[in-house]
């Protein structure tokens, strides 16, 4: 066990899995080292952020393939070899760019295993970078985890912190369908304590970061360290929370939310995807549904306003999320119970 | 008259506990209490226990509120004779709390490495702490099937002035490598006594919780020279019974919820298995081969859903001090073994605990062992 970055985690988990299985093989742009043209530099930078550094020189050109900037063409490849046999992971960079291969996502890997009757497994993973604070501008900062989400015949994760990346990804990879694995770009330089041995975290079971009296947090991805940074805050004031890290947003883990909620009796959802449809939404209508008899107060969503990323700073950070817009959620929510017991 | 002033500091419950919660009172100030009369619940990160008085006395002031978080160490209340004088206790804490402040600075130089650390043991890679120093004859700690060194959070500490003390995880179980061989009793005895060669120990005092108790006797039998003497917490080895239900859903639970209902066979007081403890028993089992080695070793030990060694005839050969614990409540290995255990041993049991007197009854277990180990020092 030592201290590992988000970064290092999950290049351990294709590394500890590329080992472990000779069927598990990366694609995608740059993931080789991005070496381009005929300058002859080998593994150069392991993609765009640096996180499949080392592989292609463990693994060799065999595994470990660069493609062309032709998202349709690999990403169909990938469920291709998937569906022969293969364990692909397969890098969309930036999760915005998901528009030019969305037909081999949405119609083919998605249906294959319900539209061959249960014969056939896709076991593919796509890795991609999503979220704002980075800077990226509009199209290369979006938070599409809805639009998988919505997708029958996918699953869709979402780590929250190096640990989490590392059981998660090495999970995804050993699943029979496809998973869509999301990586918050803003979180590839947070550390914690990873094992050294290869685990797994299943899928459709949430993990409680807090655990307290008052009100229920749940957050996705990034937001998590926001909402626990909130969550530690608000307890020297003597308001205690629970906050609630879902994992996966497709298998989902409704059992844990209605039951936190049915203890603190008040929910903040934190999303940091477009609001219109979002995983804040399906979350409030859960509750509502069934848990609204334990409400003592409106369920309150802190999510982004309806526009693309800003790519100016201060607005950017205006459109954010923060552990100061969780806290003024949550403080919120607390008076709205005074208010009806006085 | 301040000698007669007894500090309450917060406890350290185990390696990871830097600092504690005080949950609530349980005596109010102006009380008296006798020793061992429960004062206060303390909440970690992990487990929330009672805090016991360490002697006879009146609490005099409750220093800290519930609901604080504070250092390990630090003055959570007084304890005095009623005839101590108001103003003679608020100079004791007003003395404690000075002096403290001096001692945190000067406590940078620690001696021993007390986090945990690999050793390399024969054919194993096992994950080790050592606490205490000093000439007394060095204490082995061997925890049960699917355990690891955090079942002796409550204990390790406590036992360690005056003697190393070693907590270590089992091959299969924690961070210890993953191979177990053949999962008998004998083969995990063998690693143990190839730990204590890595380690430099030519002879130890051995505790040994459930199935490392039966691992403890098999050290015992095999290599006898080692062990200086037995403490057994609720061992196996002594009936035929054994509670498979337990075994095989605490070896396959593969989400907290139902990991959390195995936990609770444990502990009669269902309320000591908080969510922070079920996660650490979960990351322990989702390593790879975590949960092949449980697997090996109970179809070795629990051949046919029965325990497959009898270790009574290894006791009744023994020249050595044994004592043993069981609680009366013990949902695992039923307390009726502790009938077959030779009338020799020294023998306490515990109504009202379960599986884990050295949680449970922690502070009676830590009394007992370690006037038990002066004793046969």
């Amino acid at each position: 066990m030592s201290k590992k970055s988000f970064r290092q985690a999950i290049n351990e988990a294709l590394r500890q899995e590329m080992r472990r299985d000779p069927r598990v093989i990366l694609m995608g742009e740059d993931v080789a080292g991005g070496r381009g043209g005929t300058s002859g530099v080998q593994d150069a930078w392991g993609g765009v952020l640096g996180v499949t550094k080392g592989l292609l020189t463990e693994f060799g050109e065999e595994r470990v393939w660069d493609t062309p900037i032709s998202e349709a063409s690999y990403i169909g490849a990938a469920a291709g070899a998937a569906a022969t046999g293969l364990r692909p992971v397969a890098e969309l960079m930036f999760v915005d760019f998901i528009g030019s291969c969305l037909d081999q996502v949405l119609n083919q890997a998605a249906k294959f295993r319900y539209m061959f009757g249960g014969k056939a497994r896709t076991p593919m993973v796509i890795r991609a970078m999503y979220g704002a604070g980075f800077n990226a501008a509009a199209q290369h900062s979006q938070s599409l985890y809805p639009l998988f989400t919505h997708i029958p015949g996918l699953k869709v994760v979402i780590p929250s912190s190096p640990y989490e990346a590392k059981g998660l990804l090495i999970e995804a990879i050993r699943d029979d369908d496809p998973v869509i694995f999301l990586e918050n770009k803003v979180m590839y330089d947070d550390e914690e304590d990873v094992p050294d041995e290869s685990y797994t975290i299943p899928f459709g079971e949430a993990n409680l970061t807090r655990e307290g009296e008052d009100v229920t947090i749940v957050a996705i991805g990034r937001m998590v360290g926001m909402a626990n940074e909130a969550a530690d805050r608000l307890e020297k004031q003597g308001i205690t929370c629970t906050v609630i890290d879902p994992r996966t947003t497709s298998p989902f883990d409704e059992d844990t939310i209605l039951e936190c909620v049915e203890e603190t009796g008040r929910l903040i959802v934190v999303d940091e995807s477009s609001p219109r449809c979002n995983m804040a939404c399906d979350i409030s209508a859960l509750v509502a549904e069934r848990a609204f008899g334990a409400l003592k107060a409106p369920i309150l969503r802190v999510v982004p306003p309806h526009t693309p990323v800003p790519f100016s700073t201060p607005l950017e950070k205006l459109y954010m999320p923060s552990a100061d817009k969780i806290e003024a959620a949550v403080k919120t929510v607390m008076k709205q119970h005074a208010r009806e017991v006085a | 008259m301040t000698q007669d002033v007894i500090p309450l500091t917060m406890p350290k419950f185990g390696l990871a506990m830097t600092e504690g919660k005080l949950a609530s009172w349980t005596v109010q100030a102006g009380q008296s209490v006798k020793q061992g009369d429960e004062l206060a619940d303390i909440e970690t990160s992990k487990i929330t226990s009672g805090y016991e008085s360490p002697a006879a006395g009146t609490l005099r002031k409750q220093v800290a509120q519930a609901g604080e978080t504070l250092a390990v160490g630090a003055l959570i209340g007084v304890l005095a004779d009623a005839s101590v004088s108001d103003a003679d206790i608020d100079a004791f804490i007003a003395k404690f709390q000075s002096e403290q402040t001096t001692d945190e600075t000067e406590d940078t130089a620690s001696t021993r490495n007390t986090e945990p650390h690999q050793v390399e043991a024969g054919e194993y890679s096992l994950n080790v702490r050592e606490v205490g120093d000093g000439d007394g004859t060095p204490l082995l700690l061997i925890h049960g099937f699917g355990g690891d060194i955090s079942n002796w959070m409550l204990t390790q500490e406590a036992l360690a002035s005056g003697r190393r003390v070693i907590a270590f995880d089992l091959p299969g179980h924690g961070a210890s490598s993953k191979t177990v061989k053949d999962g008998s009793l004998a083969g995990l005895a063998s690693a143990v006594n190839a730990l204590l060669d890595a380690l430099s120990i030519s002879k130890a005092h051995i505790m040994g919780h459930s199935l490392g108790g039966g691992v403890a006797i098999t050290l015992l039998k095999n290599h006898a020279d080692k062990v200086a003497s037995l403490s057994l917490l609720a061992p196996a080895g002594f009936e035929k019974a054994v509670n498979m239900e337990f075994i095989t859903g605490f070896t396959e639970a593969d989400r907290n919820r139902a990991m959390q209902q195995e936990l609770e066979k444990l502990v009669h007081d269902k309320g000591l298995i908080g969510r922070k403890m079920v996660d650490s028993v979960m990351r322990a089992r989702r390593l790879d081969g975590a949960r092949d080695a449980l697997r090996t070793i109970a179809a070795a030990c629990f051949p046919n859903g029965e325990q497959g060694d009898d270790l009574r005839p290894v006791l009744e050969a023994a020249s050595i001090p044994v004592q043993l614990f069981w609680g009366e409540a013990d949902e695992v290995l039923p307390v009726a073994g502790a009938d077959n255990v030779p009338d020799s041993v020294e023998k306490h049991l515990f109504p009202g605990v379960g599986h884990l007197p050295q949680m449970e009854k922690a502070s009676e277990v830590n009394k007992t062992t370690e006037a038990f180990l002066q004793k046969h020092a």
